[in-house]
């Protein structure tokens, strides 16, 4: 190695790299406590330009989440949606007669427990109450499990969470038929709740007479899934 | 061995770290994109096992790199001391002037940082996010953020430097030492004036 030469100061050599290798070291170790503030702020700020981008970037923000070894296929010939349990009418539903019932749209945002979320999301689909009215509720049922085709992943909520308003069946997600790996051909959306009680893939609805812990609640997840308060955070 | 008209540039332990560091950034870049890109995901739709393979392909990475360090030892600390000085033509340098350059440029040296951090950044966040799926302990929300920013990040890097070791005609000898860990002396001199002065014994004319 070089001894350190005998020039004036301002020659000498620095080790700068070191401080370019432990500030970013720091710096990426802190931005988990700051990161995503930060990343909604400036999204907030450009979110003009991120709208537009949107469509031509590869993700649209999404990540696809799937808990078997195989994708759910949906095919309409053989597809039905079973409404049964704590009901005076088990109900099979297939996939036109789910879109004669009343349609409702509305926007709103996505947030995954993980800790992405992809804002403004436009869905199309039907109330709960609509879908459940033909089954006809016993007053014993005091909560709904969503049954996924893809097994064994369910999940429930209480008939209070699932009378949110904004509560909804989406079979399109912004204007087109709800793509595959969004849960086609219909899923649930519960926007105050985190992703994972936003069932894809549904192939059933049961009333229950109270909540069960489901595919992720049975992993150590909340069962009440407030977005911004369960989890860890916010507490 | 020498070659006449060559000079060598990096020596055997050097060229294993790069190419260890390369071969798993790829497996990980690939693996990773089947679980970041919704077109991927459905055409592979399995991703436990691709998540999986993800993750222990990222210890296997970190552990080899240990492994290369460890084998390296004091050459390696050696060329880490010379990647983090900067002196004041590598400032020029930075600044984009003209001044003549050691045996790695001032833009190299900060490559070299920034890919050693994010490597470090890359396995803690991908130890967070494997380990907060099991336990709220773990969980941040900004971990994903961290992890998705430095493939990101890495992705301009990257392509600025298969750009200049594969493309530009002026660099992309570089490539010839990263390989076989010689290159052709006038290239050296032209390049890394300070590292190749005239006269130098190692070279072989």
């Amino acid at each position: 190695m070089d001894p350190p030469r005998a020039s004036d100061h301002r020659n000498q050599p620095h080790r700068f790299g070191r401080g370019v290798f432990l500030a970013t070291v720091a710096g990426g170790l802190t931005s988990l406590f700051w990161g995503k503030t930060a990343w909604d702020h400036v999204t907030g700020v450009i979110s003009p330009v991120a709208s537009t981008l949107a469509p031509i970037l590869p993700t649209g923000g999404w990540r696809i989440y799937t808990i078997s070894g195989h994708m759910p296929v949906f095919d309409q010939a053989t597809w039905r949606l079973q409404i049964g349990g704590l009901v005076e009418q088990p109900t099979s539903l297939d996939y036109a007669t789910l879109l004669r019932l009343p349609r409702v749209e509305q926007v709103s945002d996505f947030h995954c427990v993980t800790g992405w979320s992809v804002k403004n999301v436009h869905w199309g689909g039907v109330r709960l109450h609509d879908v459940l009215a033909a089954a006809r509720p016993l007053a014993s049922a005091h909560a709904l499990e969503f049954v996924s085709m893809e097994q064994p992943y369910v999940d429930s909520l209480t008939l209070q969470q699932a009378s949110l308003q904004d509560v909804m069946l989406a079979y399109e997600m912004d204007g087109k038929p709800l793509p595959r790996e969004h849960g086609a051909p219909v899923r649930l959306v519960i926007p105050e709740m985190y992703g994972y009680k936003n069932v894809k893939w549904l192939q059933g609805i049961n009333l229950v007479p109270q909540v069960e812990p489901g595919y992720w609640e049975q992993l150590g997840y909340d069962q009440d899934a407030w977005v911004g308060r369960s989890n860890g955070y916010g507490t | 061995m020498k070659k006449a008209g060559y000079v060598k540039r990096f020596s055997p332990v050097e060229r294993l770290l790069h190419w260890v560091n390369a071969l798993g950034f790829f497996y990980l870049l690939a693996t990773g994109l089947i679980l970041y890109l919704p077109r991927l995901s459905v055409l592979v739709s399995r991703r436990q096992l691709i998540q999986s393979i993800h993750f222990w392909g990222g210890v296997g990475w970190l552990g080899a790199l240990g492994l290369v360090l460890l084998l390296g030892g004091r050459r390696l600390l050696a060329t880490a001391r010379e990647l983090e000085t900067y002196d004041q033509d590598d400032l020029r340098w930075l600044r984009g002037r003209r001044a003549p350059q050691g045996r790695f440029n001032a833009g190299q040296k900060v490559n070299a940082a920034l890919t050693a951090a994010f490597t470090i950044l890359f396995g803690v966040s991908g130890l967070l996010l494997w380990f907060g799926e099991q336990d709220t302990r773990f969980r941040f929300a900004s971990t994903v953020i961290l992890h998705d920013g430095l493939m990101y990040v890495s992705l301009v890097l990257l392509v600025g430097h298969l750009y200049l070791a594969l493309i530009h005609p002026s660099t992309r000898h570089a490539l010839r030492g990263i390989t076989l860990g010689d290159v052709r002396v006038e290239w050296a001199r032209r390049h890394h004036a300070k590292w190749t002065p005239p006269g130098d014994d190692r070279i072989v004319s």
